[in-house]
């Protein structure tokens, strides 16, 4: 079934129950994510996609549209709602773009440009996290971790579907953990596709640093707007 | 230890969904869960290991190491600070030899600090391996380290006459009901539960949802839904199974409302149930207690047997086709889990994480289900509507907000309790039934709530339409400090906050620090005005009611009260912040200096 809905104005149409993110991305209108990849159940933990439907601020990425709905993506306040959201979580773990790993090719750092972040307005915390390299082949560097759940919700052990990452503790004190067994137990293509599954730099493949020379990487060859705009592909 | 838990996980049929049980009974005889258990119950469940300690370390209670013999958990809340919590702590630090968050030597005593127990009327209060001790003194717990000490335990110790715990007598010997008022829609005594009943099965479900509907029923638990919509949703939604839960969390800090309505009377909230399952065609009811009541379990359990034996629980009720039974689950420590979404997820034996919505558990609930979570309190009344009929409910309260509800009143107050008011009736009028002459301000719904100035908002009615409390009102008279209360709620919203969202995880402490450093001096308008805009970035963006709600307590505060916020506030000089301190920010470069160079100087 069709709807029609608004975009900042715009009227566009859309299939029911398709999620806000979707339905304005084929609209050409970006709406940023860091936990939503589009094919995967919606998280809703980094909350960066917030829009205004009709009037009140919701996590795009969790909403279907409807008939009517209107959406405000690009109105002042929302979008510095969402730059906030990103300078929180910048401010919240402990991240030195110049000395990453991830480093161009971070959601988190190519969203960073896309809100035009220039230094995050919440203090700094630096808390110490604890880095985990125990598994043979990830390297865990919980510095970086923006709780997102990708990890925790879609690896899994192949043979007994048991989750590899996990959980622990609650609120500011929660980390992620990885079962180191059952980490050991990854094939080679599924420890790279945990660590490309990570928005940031903290599943860190040990067998595959610095394969790509900076300046060549994924978000510096093509932006994470148009990877969002592009269609399926990211 | 494997065979037992082996034998442990036969009694659940090794289902996962269990797990919070499971937890629970490995905890009781062991007194914590050890490495070893966990791994047992991960083997048996098919689990990995850290996936049972995500559910483990996410609850306040459960242990993954030692915390003693006895667990001590004394209230720490703003009420039990009022009322004489730091003599007691240093009372119970003294005689138990260790300091909170520690275990003794002897691995006999483990101190620790609770959030709101639901007994804000008679604080300074503890649990003490699930039962509770209460108004407490330096003396009491001298008294009580003592006999625990000589090896009696603490139900022995505060329930002396040896009450069976199925008897209301056991409860009795523990808590204080307080209840301050005459009975008009709650508290009814001698009710014909099979008579009413009977009348109700005899009506189809489409007649006891109009009468709910038209008695015009909102939800007590906070949010207000109107519980004949929630019905009727429950009614439409298709599902193999349909399910109801009274949500018996109660978590806000200052509510204790649910605990005295579920002893002095819990068939009112089983018929609720009852009739609830009737209504949307449901065959299982669960009870979702919170941890702090568990001196409630077992006679809880005795009423829900109580109704089976009577035929109003079990197969073909009251000579029916239609059955229906209930368990009860037992939290284990997360005021989250209030939230009917994590409270859900917590049934299913996971982390209290509060879902996405939509989909909403009357659509698709526990275990997928099209589930009706209610509050106790609403329970309660929808078993009194259907007996009295809607226009009996209607007469009480104002035209658009209905019937009574309860107050749990505690704080500046001579007479601290429940009370049973009819919507409309005035914040002056309150303060006058429970005696507080001397109030300046007043929080009400607990720190999710509204914070109100006596003098300005005096003549304020309670009901949906202004002053919609869920039940909890704390009272503050002239001698309180203010910013200390709202830096305490601060603090209960990180220390509760799930932490599977940005806004409230990272937020909620920018928020603490805020109101530290305006407590501190340190302020200036600058951090005002981020604490304004900060905070509805909380409010618009968190994924559930407890972040949009952690910033509450400082808008209101900063609203009713600026005068207290403007005394604290300085000037800054210069183009640095007062909160920036120089010297603090280059010790640590001194310090360095003096290591590496000076020395050797
Ligand atoms: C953080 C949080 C805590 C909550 N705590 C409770 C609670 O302790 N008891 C309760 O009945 N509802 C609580 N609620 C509201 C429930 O989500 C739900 O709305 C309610 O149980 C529905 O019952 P009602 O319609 O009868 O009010 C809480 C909500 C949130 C967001
Ligand atoms: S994870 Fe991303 S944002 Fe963080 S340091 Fe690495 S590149 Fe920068
Ligand atoms: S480790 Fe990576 S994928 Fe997992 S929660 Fe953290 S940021 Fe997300
Ligand atoms: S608002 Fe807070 S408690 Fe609610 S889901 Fe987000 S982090 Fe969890």
């Amino acid at each position: 079934m069709t709807v029609k809905i608004t975009i900042d104005g715009q009227e566009v149409n859309a299939r029911a129950g398709d999620n806000i993110v979707d339905v304005a991305a084929q609209n050409g209108v970006y709406i940023p994510t860091l936990c939503y990849t589009r094919g995967k159940p919606c998280l809703g933990t980094c909350r960066t996609c917030s829009v205004k439907v009709n009037g009140s601020v919701m996590a795009a990425c969790t909403i279907p549209v409807r008939e009517g709905m209107e959406i405000d993506v690009n109105g002042d306040e929302i979008t510095d709602m969402r730059k906030a959201l990103v300078e929180l979580l910048f401010a919240e773990g402990n991240h030195n773009c110049p000395s990453c790993e991830k480093s161009g090719r971070c959601e988190l750092q190519a969203t960073g440009y896309e809100v035009k972040m220039m230094v995050s307005r919440f203090p700094y915390r630096f808390t110490p996290h604890p880095v985990d390299h125990a598994s043979r082949s990830i390297w865990l560097e919980r510095d970086r971790c923006i709780f997102c759940q990708r990890c925790v919700d879609f690896v899994r052990d192949k043979e007994t579907n048991q989750k590899i990452f996990s959980i622990n503790g609650r609120g500011t004190y929660a980390r992620i953990e990885i079962d180191v067994e059952l980490a050991n137990k990854m094939p080679a293509d599924q420890v790279r596709e945990a660590a490309e599954l990570c928005p940031v730099g903290c599943i860190i493949d040990k067998t595959q640093g610095y394969d790509v020379p900076i300046g060549k990487r994924k978000f510096e060859v093509k932006s994470i707007r148009e990877r969002a705009l592009g269609g399926g592909h990211r | 230890m494997n065979e037992e838990i082996q034998t442990l996980l036969e009694q659940y049929e090794f289902d996962k969904t269990r797990l919070m049980d499971i937890l629970w009974d490995v905890q009781n005889q062991h007194d914590y869960i050890s490495e070893e258990a966990v791994v047992a119950i991960a083997t048996g469940l098919d689990m990995s290991g850290d996936d049972v300690r995500e559910t483990l370390s996410f609850y306040h209670f459960f242990k993954d190491r030692p915390f003693g013999k006895h667990k001590i958990y004394l209230c720490n809340t703003v009420i039990a600070k009022m009322k004489g919590y730091y003599e007691v702590r240093a009372a119970l630090e003294q005689e138990t030899n260790t300091s909170f968050g520690h275990v003794d030597d002897t691995g006999t005593f483990g101190l620790g600090d609770a959030n709101c127990i639901g007994l804000s009327d008679q604080e300074p209060a503890m649990m003490v391996d699930h039962v509770v001790f209460t108004n407490l003194t330096p003396e009491k717990v001298s008294t009580i380290i003592g006999q625990l000490k000589q090896g009696k335990s603490a139900q022995e110790i505060v329930n002396p006459g040896g009450a069976d715990s199925k008897d209301i007598a056991y409860v009795n010997a523990i808590v204080d009901e307080n209840i301050r008022t005459e009975s008009k829609v709650m508290f009814k005594a001698n009710r014909d539960y099979k008579a009413i009943l009977l009348s109700c099965l005899d009506k189809l479900p489409e007649q006891i949802i109009t009468t709910i509907t038209d008695a015009n029923l909102r939800g007590r638990g906070g949010a207000g839904f109107p519980t004949g919509l929630k019905w009727r949703l429950g009614r439409e939604a298709e599902g193999a199974e349909k399910y109801v839960i009274c949500n018996a969390d109660e978590g806000e800090p200052g509510t204790f409302k649910d605990r005295v309505l579920l002893s002095h009377s819990p068939k009112d909230v089983l018929l609720g149930m009852i009739m609830a399952a009737h209504a949307i065609g449901s065959r299982n009811g669960i009870i979702y207690l919170r941890a702090e009541y568990w001196y409630l379990k077992d006679y809880l359990q005795q009423q829900i047997q109580e109704f089976r034996d009577d035929g109003l629980l079990g197969k073909q009720i009251l000579g029916t086709n239609f059955e229906f039974d209930i368990r009860i689950q037992m939290g284990a420590g997360a005021y989250v889990c209030g939230d009917e979404t994590a409270l859900i997820e917590s049934c299913e034996g996971k982390r209290g994480t509060p879902r996405v919505k939509p989909p909403y558990p009357i659509q698709q609930g526990y275990l997928g289900m099209p589930t009706s979570v209610n509050n106790v309190e609403t329970l309660a009344i929808a078993s009194r509507i259907i007996e009295e009929g809607s226009a009996w409910f209607t007469a009480m309260g104002t035209n658009e907000s209905t019937g009574t509800r309860l107050l749990s009143v505690s704080g500046d107050c001579d007479k601290p309790g429940i009370y049973e008011i009819e919507w409309g009736t005035t914040l002056n009028e309150v303060l006058s039934m429970i005696g507080a002459e001397n109030a300046k301000y007043v929080q009400i719904s607990g720190p999710a709530g509204d914070s109100l100035s006596v003098a300005k908002d005096g003549d304020r009615e309670f009901c949906y339409s202004d002053l919609s409390c869920n039940g909890s009102l704390m009272v503050f008279d002239h001698t309180r400090d203010i910013l200390n209360v709202v830096r305490d709620y601060a603090e209960f919203f990180v220390e509760e906050s799930c932490g599977i969202c940005v806004p409230c995880r990272a937020g909620g402490v920018d928020l603490l620090d805020k109101m530290e450093r305006v407590i501190g001096g340190r302020a200036c308008q600058q951090d005002l005005d981020e604490v304004t805009s900060w905070s509805k970035l909380l409010k618009g963006t968190s994924r559930c009611g407890l972040g949009t709600a952690a910033p509450n307590s400082i808008l209101a505060t900063l609203d009713k009260f600026p005068e207290i916020y403007k005394a604290k506030l300085v000037e800054p000089h210069g183009p640095l912040l007062p909160s920036f301190d120089e010297e603090e920010v280059i010790s640590e470069y001194e310090l360095a200096y003096k290591h590496l160079v000076k020395e050797d100087v």
